[in-house]
């Protein structure tokens, strides 16, 4: 669906496919938010946050054993699991929260799957003082049990999401609801690149600091940029927080990583490029899940933080102009590179994060010793300790 | 302008059913039944999976309903429904991804062929809907667009312009679903928009009895009822079901009768 002024779109994806009682709500954000993009003060803040809340920058660590098992590209990686909170939703739960503190919000609302990005705006809530209400479908409040106790040590209130699949997509859902209702109070603090503009755009431009980083390390590191970048996408955030510090650098490769679930089954995966089409969910247009006649399909990860129905639209756009590339990786594929990862790197990863390096390891042993990868490990993986070890008790 | 055929006094009543609510038998007689009880026109609903801008009631009956009942169903019930009702007036009530899905060329023709009357998007603001219109406007389909009062009047000039059936003002920021009373400034904020435009302004969510109807009667030139009449659906269409759905649209009628 075109439109004469292209305000939000990558190409042809993006927009602002919202309600119009949310249109005035996402104006006035996209407003405020340009302001701050070129607020000195704004972003001095947000950088002084990332440094002495957060404990930025994060390392770039050589994974010297897992290289050597692959036998073929050295591989790096970003240490977005040592951030606070064990996770890279944090950069960008600080940057909104001090959006919100200056539109003068008082009260915090957020979806969540994993519970990262829970946790981390329940977080920066508390930090602030802000009042926090955290959606999460019931599905997830049960495989992510650990973060929900830590959102309530926080101060958050946790509200179960019935609908729907009871994951993330729902959650999502109710969070709009309530925002359409209370945003009068209350700041929508979304915790991925999509949905309607200016999220998409706002949370890439706080998550690029991963890249940012990335960069200056690697070329620290080893003198030149790598040859290629791997990062899981569930919503699109982690990934195009690498990624987008290096799209001028044409020579290197980006590479996203789905879930590709039990199979490629629709209702199996939450690969939204291998089983999906072009649509429009919550907000904005891009590769979704759906049937034939336009109802959003069931998605399986084993990753909460993956299982989701739609794809960031930036990310449709650096696929169609093939700036980057996308695969996915199944279930218990991911579960191996977690506890290789665990066992060789003595690095306990996300299980969203071991999507990443599952395809590294793929990847590294296609290439020569003198290349290499740079993955983001975007989180920490005590989160999923119990999922991984019934699947060692089932298998 | 009038939106109710009944004569300049009457302000329209104009219910809400989400098509295939629990099955699209029940839908059909719905349609036969709020017709008889005097409806202007039904508004149906396309069920959607993730109907984000709806209340709870809503919502959990389109979600259910997604499962049987398509785009391509509901304009099948409206092609049926009007071979009976010759000249009435549907209006759908629709997300915008199964019109994607379809094909909005394909989708216009579709529901200009059943005869469908208007469409609102509900996720589809002006800002997005250029294409959309052009298709609506070339097989001669209304269309409806929403106004909240979140909306800048600025805003409210496009919105107005480019909804040819009518402007469907929502009477409060928040999703769809009974309540106990209209906002206090809703009447202030219709007038408002009417300084504005000639289209008739529809007035939805949140309307659930005579009492409420009638008092947005005073400055609506339709009535829209939703969750009341879907949440009585919520038992199964039973034969009570039924009847007091018939008992509800009475009172509605009632309440925006000669209203002067
Ligand atoms: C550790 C981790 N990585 C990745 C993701 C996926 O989100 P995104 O694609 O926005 O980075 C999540 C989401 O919850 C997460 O917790």
């Amino acid at each position: 669906m075109s439109s004469v002024n292209r305000v939000g779109y990558f190409g042809s994806y993006g927009g602002r496919f919202a309600p119009e009682t949310l249109m005035g709500p996402l104006i006035e954000l996209e407003a405020f938010y340009s302001r701050m993009k070129r607020d000195a003060q704004f972003q001095a803040e947000y950088l002084d946050l990332l440094k002495t809340f957060v404990g930025r920058k994060t390392p770039l660590t050589l994974a010297s054993r897992l290289t050597e098992v692959c036998g073929g590209a050295k591989i790096f990686l970003k240490r977005e699991d040592l951030a606070h909170t064990g996770a890279h939703k944090i950069n960008n739960a600080v940057g909104q929260i001090l959006l919100a503190r200056r539109m003068g919000k008082k009260r915090i609302i957020a979806e969540t799957g994993a519970g990262q990005h829970g946790v981390a705006t329940a977080t920066v809530a508390a930090k602030f003082g802000l009042e926090c209400v955290v959606y999460m479908g019931k599905v997830d409040i049960e495989r992510q049990a650990q973060n929900v106790q830590r959102m309530n040590l926080l101060g958050a209130r946790v509200v179960p999401v019935t609908s729907g699949t009871q994951t993330l997509k729902d959650a999502v859902s109710e969070a709009m609801r309530d925002w359409v209702t209370h945003y009068q109070e209350s700041y929508y603090l979304l915790g991925s690149a999509l949905g309607p503009h200016p999220y998409p755009e706002m949370v890439r431009d706080f998550q690029r600091v991963i890249g940012i980083e990335a960069r200056e390390q690697i070329l620290e590191a080893a003198g030149r940029l790598p040859d290629e970048l791997i990062a899981c996408v569930g919503g699109g955030s982690n990934s195009i927080g690498l990624f987008h510090p290096f799209l001028a650098d044409t020579q290197v490769k980006m590479t996203g990583v789905e879930a590709g679930g039990r199979s490629s089954k629709p209702g199996e995966h939450a690969a939204r490029f291998e089983g999906g089409s072009v649509g429009v969910l919550q907000g904005t247009q891009s590769f979704i899940l759906q049937d034939q006649n336009g109802q959003i399909l069931n998605t399986h990860s084993i990753s909460a933080g993956l299982d989701y129905a739609a794809i960031g639209p930036e990310h449709a756009f650096l696929r169609e102009i093939k700036r980057a590339n996308y695969v996915s990786i199944r279930d218990h594929e991911a579960l191996q590179a977690f506890r290789e990862l665990a066992r060789l790197e003595g690095i306990i990863p996300a299980l969203e994060s071991s999507h990443a390096v599952a395809y590294a390891m793929k990847r590294a042993a296609e290439l020569q010793p003198d290349q290499i990868i740079l993955v983001n490990l975007s989180g920490r993986g005590d989160k999923d300790l119990n999922t991984v070890l019934q699947q060692g008790a089932s298998s | 302008m009038s939106l109710s055929e009944r004569g300049p006094n009457t302000v329209a009543f104009i219910p809400f059913v989400v098509a295939g609510d629990p099955d699209q038998d029940t839908t059909l007689k719905m349609i036969d039944l709020l017709i008889e009880e005097g409806a202007d026109l039904i508004e149906l609903g396309v069920p959607f999976s993730d109907a984000l801008a709806d209340g709870p009631v809503i919502q959990f009956a389109s979600e259910k309903a997604a499962s049987t009942t398509s785009l391509d169903d509901v304009l099948k019930l409206v092609k049926r429904a009007r071979e009976k009702h010759a000249g009435f007036r549907f209006v759908l009530f629709t997300y915008v991804n199964p019109i994607l899905r379809m094909g909005e060329e394909e989708f216009a023709a579709r529901a200009s062929e059943a005869g469908v009357y208007a469409v609102l998007v509900v996720d589809l603001p002006p800002d997005e809907s250029v294409v959309y219109r052009e298709c609506m406007a070339k097989v001669n389909v209304k269309t409806v667009f929403l106004a909240s009062p979140t909306t800048s009047l600025e805003r409210f000039d496009p919105i107005a312009r480019d909804s040819t059936a009518f402007v469907y003002y929502v009477s409060r920021a928040g999703v769809t679903g009974v309540q106990e009373k209209m906002s206090s400034t809703l009447s202030v904020e219709v007038k408002r928009l009417r300084e504005r435009t000639d289209k008739p302004i529809a007035v939805g969510f949140g309307i659930s009895n005579g009492g409420l109807a009638r008092e947005v009667a005073q400055i609506a030139d339709g009535v829209v009822v939703g969750s009341a009449f879907v949440k009585i659906l919520e038992q199964g269409a039973t034969l009570a079901a039924l009847d007091q759905v018939r008992v509800l649209a009475r009172e509605i009628r009632t309440a925006t009768r000669n209203h002067s």
